[in-house]
């Protein structure tokens, strides 16, 4: 089992991104199961939602509590709640920000050495898309970062998921996201 | 169709698929993907014989159904929580003059406190409706649940309830396999209505049914409900030889062979429960899981059956009865009369409180040494009610 958790904001596409990642496993032969937190949702108000994969049926349904996987949509998030809290020793963490770790001040945060991508996905969007919606961006970073999902999966779960300009534009944001990870990733090996 | 869909779009899908003729909803949280869906099949044409009616309340919505149904036409609602309280009066009255209406119960609290989140307690209170209730364990199931439900209404007149937990399923993306219109149709018949509304040959139904015959009328539901237990097995029989699923039924054991302690449960924990029982068996643990799909028509002798040989067992319950207990619980308990087992319930969820592995595991391995009161409720901040009910009870 590899458990995800999504970290954003009402209005970033939390939800969906949870959705689209499982539809991306999904195409990929595996079992996913992704869920939102329930929250009321509001506009900017802080929201969750998971994504657990297997290759087997996934029967079990709490909440994601110690997850393999870390996406934060909001960097704003960080200061605000505990968005580490139960994150497995050495698991992923992607944070959608133009600061760098030690701007971030995630040293305070996570102790342990995690593998860790921290890309502008909100800039990224609004290059590719004119809009400041960065979760589709993110699961390109996903892709890259993680290895369990290939990009063409993420962009076939787009292209089935919006129409084709809006797909298109998204495809190319995640596009860039995966490449500009996989740099940072081969800048540090 | 194996898809990877939310919940709510899965059930609309399968309701599509059984050809309802009449659709009317108002949506409350968190049932309204699932009539959104609809509305979109039926404005964009996938459901040319079908008229989807906006209403301005669930009393409206039902009260719409009664009337489509009792024309002939099969008809479909979907609610939940205050919005299934808000139409209870004409709940009854579809059971009453035998509608096989189907209806969504997307599972959540009932306030107050107001609460949007998960649990039993809506469909729990219409339990004495003569509605048949049943509960789907995942998305899989809630879909084949409501295909089985338009033929289980139909073959019997009654009305059926399908319950599925609001948010944990309805919300949730998992693969699901939908059948299409022409496999429902092969094992959904069309709709013949045992009498319809009809002004070429006028007929009236509902009449007053005074003291000389009222008890009767009531007797012969009872007698019905009881009657459907059997049809609701054998429908579930009959999808599993066209579709190759085992869902819905009475009920389903998991790994409990031989087991001393079984817990019995509804709705999507059976999934998380399947995970805790297969750990505690690695651990050399004697214990399995009953999941009741059926609570109405309650199916006395298939639970006896499936406890028979357990020294005990667990009734989990997403609802319960203030000041009382579990509700569930009454009727498990009577089942197992004189069978030397003892039962024990443990009300969790409510509301929408996480039920977690760890408090399951926790509690299971309590129950299993007995040490545990006849009635926990799981996860209860006990400190805090404790310093509450002494302050309300220095105050009387």
């Amino acid at each position: 089992m590899f458990q995800v958790r999504i970290h954003g904001r009402g209005g970033q596409g939390v939800v969906t991104a949870a959705e689209l990642l499982a539809v991306a496993v999904f195409e990929g032969g595996k079992h996913a199961q992704a869920f939102p937190s329930f929250g009321s949702e509001r506009t900017g108000a802080p929201v969750v939602a998971y994504c657990r994969i297997s290759d087997h049926e996934i029967r079990a349904r709490e909440p994601i509590m110690e997850p393999d996987v870390l996406i934060i949509q909001d960097a704003s998030l960080i200061k605000q709640i505990d968005v580490f809290a139960g994150l497995q020793p050495r698991g992923y963490v992607i944070i959608n920000s133009a600061e760098s770790a030690e701007e971030l001040q995630l040293a305070d945060k996570i102790k342990v050495p995690h593998s860790l991508a921290i890309l502008p996905a909100t800039e990224i969007a609004l290059t590719h898309l004119g809009r400041p919606v960065p979760n589709a961006v993110l699961l390109g970073a996903f892709s890259a970062l993680t290895g369990v999902v290939p990009l063409e999966a993420v962009a076939s779960a787009i292209n089935g998921k919006f129409k084709p300009k809006i797909a298109a534009s998204n495809v190319a944001a995640a596009t860039a996201a995966y490449e500009y990870v996989m740099n940072q990733v081969a800048t540090h090996a | 169709m194996l898809k990877q869909v939310e919940g709510s779009k899965a059930v609309a899908d399968a309701v599509a698929a059984c050809q309802p003729e009449v659709i009317c909803a108002y949506p409350i949280s968190p049932q309204t993907h699932i009539v959104e869906g609809l509305s979109a099949l039926v404005k964009d044409g996938t459901l040319p014989n079908c008229e989807f009616i906006n209403v301005e309340s669930e009393f409206a919505a039902m009260s719409v159904a009664i009337g489509s149904s009792a024309t002939g036409a099969r008809t479909y609602t979907a609610t939940a929580s205050q919005g299934l309280l808000y139409m209870v009066e004409a709940v009854y009255n579809a059971s009453g003059l035998g509608l096989p209406i189907v209806m969504t119960v997307a599972n959540r609290a009932i306030g107050g406190p107001i609460n949007i989140w998960n649990d039993h307690s809506d469909s729990m209170s219409q339990r004495d409706s003569g509605w048949l209730q049943l509960y789907a364990e995942n998305n899989q199931e809630a879909v084949d649940l409501h295909i089985q439900a338009f033929r289980i209404a139909e073959e019997m007149s009654m009305p059926v309830m399908v319950c599925m937990d609001g948010f944990i399923l309805t919300h949730a993306y998992e693969q699901v396999d939908i059948p299409t219109t022409e496999e429902v149709k092969a094992f959904l018949p069309p709709f013949v209505p045992r009498q319809h509304l009809d002004p070429a040959d006028p007929v009236s139904i509902g009449a007053m049914v005074g003291p000389e015959s009222f008890m009767e009328v009531k007797y012969l539901a009872h007698q019905r409900m009881i009657d459907s237990l059997e049809k609701v097995q054998q429908v579930a029989d009959d999808f599993e030889a066209h579709f190759g699923r085992k869902t819905g039924g009475l009920l389903r054991s998991y790994r409990t062979d031989g087991a001393e302690t079984i817990v019995l449960a509804l709705g999507s924990i059976i999934g998380t429960l399947k995970d805790v029982i297969d750990e505690l068996q690695l651990d050399g643990k004697s214990i399995g899981v009953v999941g009741l799909t059926s609570f109405r028509p309650f199916p006395y002798e298939a639970v006896a059956a499936a406890l028979k040989g357990a020294k005990r067992v667990i009734i989990l319950e997403k609802a319960f009865s203030t000041g009382t207990g579990g509700i569930v619980t009454q009727d498990v308990a009577r089942a197992i009369e004189g069978m030397g087992i003892k039962d024990f319930t443990v009300i969790a969820g409510l509301g929408g409180r996480p039920i977690t592995i760890a408090s399951l595991r926790n509690y299971l391995t309590n129950a299993m040494a007995e040490n545990i009161e006849r009635l926990t409720f799981l996860d209860l901040e006990i400190d805090t009610v404790e310093v509450e009910i002494n302050k309300e009870r220095a105050l009387r």
